[in-house]
Parts: C-alpha cells; structure tokens; sequence
C-alpha cells in the first residue's frame, strides 16, 4: 500500500513562485531564473510514493532540495504547488489546526543537529510529544521511559541533552520520535552529524528497530553509503529535480545519467552486491532420508562436483564432501550419518558478497544460500562471486 | 523675513492637553491607587526594626544568588546605608524600583513577545523604542506631572517609560535567538502556538530575558534617582536636596547609597539568571 504519495511537487521561494515555476518548465536553469527573477528553485516538480513499511532514503548533495522536500511532507514549509497524500490525507489541504492535529497523529521527526531542548532532561524530551498531546504524566513518563530503553539511553534520562555525546544525543531524538506511535517517521539528516563508527551503529540499530517496528521512514542523506545500508528504495535528487529512483542495486548497475554515475563510482560493489544476486542453482542434492553414501557419490560424479548438501525435511542439513563419501563406501556405511559436516556456515539472500568472501576463503565448500526457513536457495562458488563483482563494477 | 516655524512642539502639547483633559480623571485616580500602595510597601519595611529588614534581605539575597559573598555584601552595605541614616529614604528607593520595575516587567514581556512573533509588531515597535531610549530622561518627567501630579506616582510612570525597552528588546531577542531546529521540532510534532512559546520558546529565552529585567532594573534606579526632581523622595530626593544646598558630603553619600543598591541588585539578577543556563549543564 502506498503511504505518502507526491505528485508533482513544487518549491520556490522568492518574490514571485509562480513565474520560477512558469519558467522551469519552459526549461530555464536554476541560476537563470535566480538571476531574472530573484526566485531560488527549491523542488522541481517531484514525484514518488513510499509504501507502508518501507525506508525510502532521499540522497543528493546540499542544495539538492531534499531537506526541503522532507519539511514540505509535513509542511515545515509549504509547497507552492503539487499535491502530497500522506496516509490517505490530503496534505496540502490542511488548515493550520487541521494539520497541527495531522502531526500529531501521523508524523515524528529526527534532525539532524538533534533539535533536543536544552532546557529538559532526557525523560521529558522524549515524553515531549506526548506532553503536549495532553497524555497524563504517569503514562508519558512510561511511554518515554520505553523508547529510551529501546534506543539503550536506560540510566541517562535524568541527564540534561548537553551532559551527552553526539551520538546519545541523537538517541535521544530517535527515542522521542519513536515515543509517539506515528506510523510515519521523517529523518532529516538524521545520523551526517554523528562521526563515522557511532553513524554505522546507528545505521545498524535503526534497522533492528525497522524489524520490529515496520514504520514508514523517509530518511535523507547525502552519504550514498548510507543510503544504500538502509534503503529499501532511494531517490536521487539533483538542483531539485529526481535525477534516479529505485533500489540500491538498480541504480549501481544502471545510473541514469553521469551525475548518478559520478555519485556511485567510489562505492564499493561487495557492500551492495547480494548472495541473491550471485548464486548458482544448486546441481544436486543428497536427501538425508533416503540417500546413502553411494548414490550421494554418484549424485557428485554425475553433476561433476565435488561435494553434495544434504537435505533434511526440505531443510538444508549439511554437506558431504566426496572424499567422505568414498570413505564411508569404503567401510560399508549405509546412511549419510557419520559423513554429514552439519556445522556449516550458511548465508542469507540479502546478505552483501562483503561478508561472503572472507566465508569462501576459510571452507572447502560452496556457501549455501538459504531463506529463512533454512532452504536451500543456491550456492555461491568462488567464481560465480567474482564474475558477479567484475560484471558489475566495470560499467 | 520671518521663516515659517513647524509647530512641532505646538502639536505634542495640544495633544497633550487634549489627553490631560479627557484622561486625567483615569490618571489621577490611577495616581491615588498607586500612591497608596506605595506608602504601604514603604510602611511595611519601615515598621519592622532595620536590623530585620537587614537580615531578610540579605537572606533573600543569598537564596537567589546561592552565593554567600553576595549575601555578605548585601549585610554589610544596608549596614553603611543604615549608620549613614540613609535607610528610610532607601527603602522609599527601594519601593518606588521594585513598582515599577514589575509595571515595566508586565508590560515589556508581552510586548517583546509579540514582537519576537509579529513582523507587523516588531517594525512597528522597533522605531518607537529607538525614540523612547534617544529621547533625555528629564523630557518624560514633563508630562508625567499633569497627568499623574507630583510625586511617587509621576515618577513611576515616568520611570516605567524610560525603563521598558531593554525589556522588550531582550524578550524579543531571546524568543528570536531560539534555534530554527529547535522551533521546527516543536512545530513537527504538532505544538499549538502557545504550547510552543511556553514549553520551548521563553523556557530557552529565560537567560536572555533576565538579562533584560536586570537592565530594566538599573535604569529604574537612575531614573527614580532624576526623578526627584518632581518630588519622587528616596536616595534622589536626598541628592537633590545637596545639589540645592551645595552639600558636597551629604551628596556623596546619598550617591553611594544607591550604588549600593544597584549593586545588591544587579549582582542576585546576574546570579539568578546565570543559575538557570548552569542548571542545563551549558
């Protein structure tokens, strides 16, 4: 389901919006129409959804428009024309009391310089939302007290914002945006301010709470590392316009235009690469139930390779190599029993090549893929990797 | 050939005659009300014996100020005040400060308010306060006196003028120095205007508007000091009675009277209002 929807969406600010529209779409040029008309061309006539659930990562460099494209969600700033249904609302046709009552309900939001009030502890910052929801004390304090857990600030709720570091401090946004129930969640920037490692974390702990939560996040940024960590989907922006949409890897293996092109050239492919993307299907596959060592033997032998995983109420279970087998032929073994090495080491279908090779490069087998309920989806070999880095890394 | 003259002084006095005549019954009977109060707050800390007052105010001071030197000071100079026998017409000081500080007060926040928050307020508001603290202070104790009479009340009034705009300036700075972040996160998550100004805006401008009350406070002191001039009594009083008479000596110490005061004051307002930032760990 689609949970904001914008249509053509945009923002001048200036003497006269109007005419910077009427002239953008005659196709002058941003310093053009700053020039003659003193209008400075925000957003250009955006357009995208997000569906429920999902984190959209809006990325451009500064003086892209995205930060202005956030606050116009929510109308921080109003935009001059388009439209933005944000759960099933008209935005833009809210009045002022209508639309205060709308962010109440629907929308948090997390800065990027914090935005915490200096003036109240933790506690009361992140209760903050609910206070002036009017919701009693003793249940806001609650309420709070669970999001400052959540975000691991037990301990600190008494401390004032300036006693923390940055990246408490920006707990402490996340816990007071995450102590309302809105469904949606904005994130200005919200993690540039932090320094790299503690940024990683919070990549990562924001993604554990996603897990949980499943919000709406529409989360900006100009680090594209970042936007391809936790994105679902990401919008690049450029002097207002969407230069690109789509997932991480549509844009890395297909930048639109040299600008995305310029964007994603320094990114490391293994980050964004999945298992998914380079694995073979499996040749064959021994089942623990029925097979024994010799028809797991000539299984190999036929396929040509080396060793067989072995499948167990459609779970995978482990993998016998052919050396094992033979042995076990040897001594008159019947089942797969003694030759199964069932402390394998398995990889998941998003799982970046990043984490896989150091995998390949310890064990003598292929890496299974497997989804969650342990199936067996394919292998990665070392080669299929490899090809799979090569083909896409030199665009 | 005689050159046209604008009659700008002919004007403002018409106007004022015209006010005098058709508010002076609202003026002097405000007038009435205020001098009493006065005469009781003076009454009220002329009855207990000096040593109490002393003693209290020097408590006072240190409870505010959390700071025992202050509260030294302030023993030991209502001590000099007392043996120069400076205290009556001190406490009358005092009373006439402390009025009119809170009239300034009452009217200056809101108007910085208003004025940190309206465009429209603020440029109307700016220029006229820019006219209020140009314009010498002996120009408002003119018609301080048809409308109010002589005495406390005209001092008051003409004291209340020449002290608010440090008031509002502050307010009005300290609303609009609050961080843009810090407005938007309010307004992102859906405060009502005052739930904004109360809960995040005058709660992060409160060191910015003491600064304000403190300024408006000491020039209340200078002004209540030329006021004697139309019959305010107090420390004024006193050195204007030594100006009349060439006192040198008497002059000089009614003089350091009210730096005592001054001191006393400024130094609890400043302890007061840096207390609040030391309490946010800044």
């Amino acid at each position: 389901m689609e949970k904001i929807v914008v249509e053509d969406v945009y923002k001048v600010f200036g003497p006269s919006p109007e005419k910077g529209i009427e002239m953008m779409k005659q196709g002058y040029s941003k310093a053009d129409i700053l020039e003659k008309t003193k209008n400075t061309i925000g957003v250009a006539g955006v357009s995208f959804t997000v569906k429920e659930g999902e984190i959209l990562v809006i990325m451009g460099l500064s003086g892209s428009g995205k930060s202005t494209l956030v606050r116009c969600l929510n109308r921080l700033i109003n935009p001059t024309s388009g439209k933005i249904h944000v759960a099933d609302t008209d935005v833009t046709a809210l009045n002022p009391e209508e639309l205060r009552q709308f962010r109440l309900k629907h929308l948090s939001m997390v800065f990027q310089n914090f935005a915490l009030f200096p003036h109240r502890t933790v506690l009361d910052n992140v209760a903050y939302g609910l206070e002036i929801q009017n919701v009693e004390l003793s249940k806001r304090r609650e309420r709070a007290m669970e999001a400052i857990i959540q975000v691991g600030l037990k301990g600190n709720e008494d401390s004032y914002p300036s006693q923390l570091s940055g990246g408490m401090q920006q707990r402490v946004g996340l816990a007071r945006a995450l102590a309302l129930d809105s469904d949606i969640m904005l994130m200005d920037e919200a993690f540039s301010a932090l320094d790299p490692l503690i940024r990683s974390d919070m990549q990562d702990e924001l993604l554990q709470l996603q897990d949980k939560m499943q919000k709406t996040i529409v989360f900006i940024s100009h680090d594209l590392d970042e936007a391809l960590k936790i994105g679902d989907r990401i919008v690049l922006m450029k002097d207002g316009f969407i230069v690109q949409s789509g997932t991480a890897e549509e844009i890395l293996t297909n930048p639109a235009d040299e600008y995305v092109a310029k964007f994603v050239q320094d990114v490391d492919m293994a980050k964004v690469i999945t298992a998914e993307s380079v694995m073979l299907k499996p040749k064959e596959m021994a089942y623990y139930e029925t097979d024994g060592p010799k028809s797991a033997l000539r299984k190999m032998r036929h396929s040509h390779i080396s060793g067989i995983f072995v499948r167990k109420d459609r779970k995978l279970l482990g993998y016998v190599s052919a050396e094992d087998a033979s042995e076990a032929v040897k001594r008159g073994d019947h089942t797969l029993e003694k030759v199964t090495q069932t402390d394998i080491e398995t990889v998941r279908l998003d799982t970046p090549a990043v984490e896989i090779i150091p995998l390949l490069a310890r064990s003598n087998y292929p890496i299974p893929v497997v989804d969650e309920a342990q199936r067996l989806k394919g292998v990665v070999i070392r080669g299929s990797l490899l090809a799979g880095l090569a083909e896409r890394g030199t665009e | 050939m005689d050159m046209y003259r604008i009659p700008v002084g002919a004007v403002i006095e018409a106007i004022i005659d015209f006010l005098v005549d058709h508010l002076a019954f609202a003026t002097r009977g405000f007038a009435a009300i205020t001098s009493t109060g006065i005469d009781w707050i003076v009454s009220a800390l002329m009855y207990p014996p000096p040593i109490v007052v002393m003693l209290v105010f020097t408590a006072l001071a240190w409870f505010l100020s959390r700071n025992w030197k202050i509260g030294l000071f302030t023993f030991l100079g209502l001590f000099l005040i007392w043996n120069m026998q400076l205290w009556g017409a001190t406490m009358s000081t005092l009373a006439l400060i402390l009025i009119s500080t809170l009239i300034a007060v009452g009217i200056g926040i809101p108007m910085g308010i208003l004025a940190a928050l309206s465009q429209t307020a603020y440029k109307i508001i700016t220029p006229i306060l820019d006219i209020m603290q140009t314009m010498p202070a002996f120009v408002y104790l003119i018609p301080a006196i048809p409308f109010f009479g002589l005495g406390a009340v005209g001092a008051i009034f003409s004291t209340v003028v020449f002290s608010v705009p440090p008031c509002i300036r502050l307010t009005c700075l300290g609303i609009k120095q609050v961080p843009k972040e810090l407005v938007e996160a309010a307004d992102a998550f859906g405060s009502s205007k005052s739930q904004k100004l109360f809960k995040v805006q005058l709660p992060i401008a409160k060191t910015t508007i003491i600064a304000g009350v403190n300024q408006t406070i000491m020039l209340a002191l200078s002004m209540v000091v030329i006021a004697a001039m139309i019959g305010a009594r107090g420390l004024g009083g006193e050195v204007w009675r030594a100006i009349q008479r060439l006192e040198m000596g008497r002059g000089f110490e009614a003089g350091i009277g009210i730096v005592i005061v001054a001191i006393i004051l400024d130094r609890v307002m400043q302890q007061y209002g840096g207390k609040g930032q030391a309490q946010q760990g800044e």
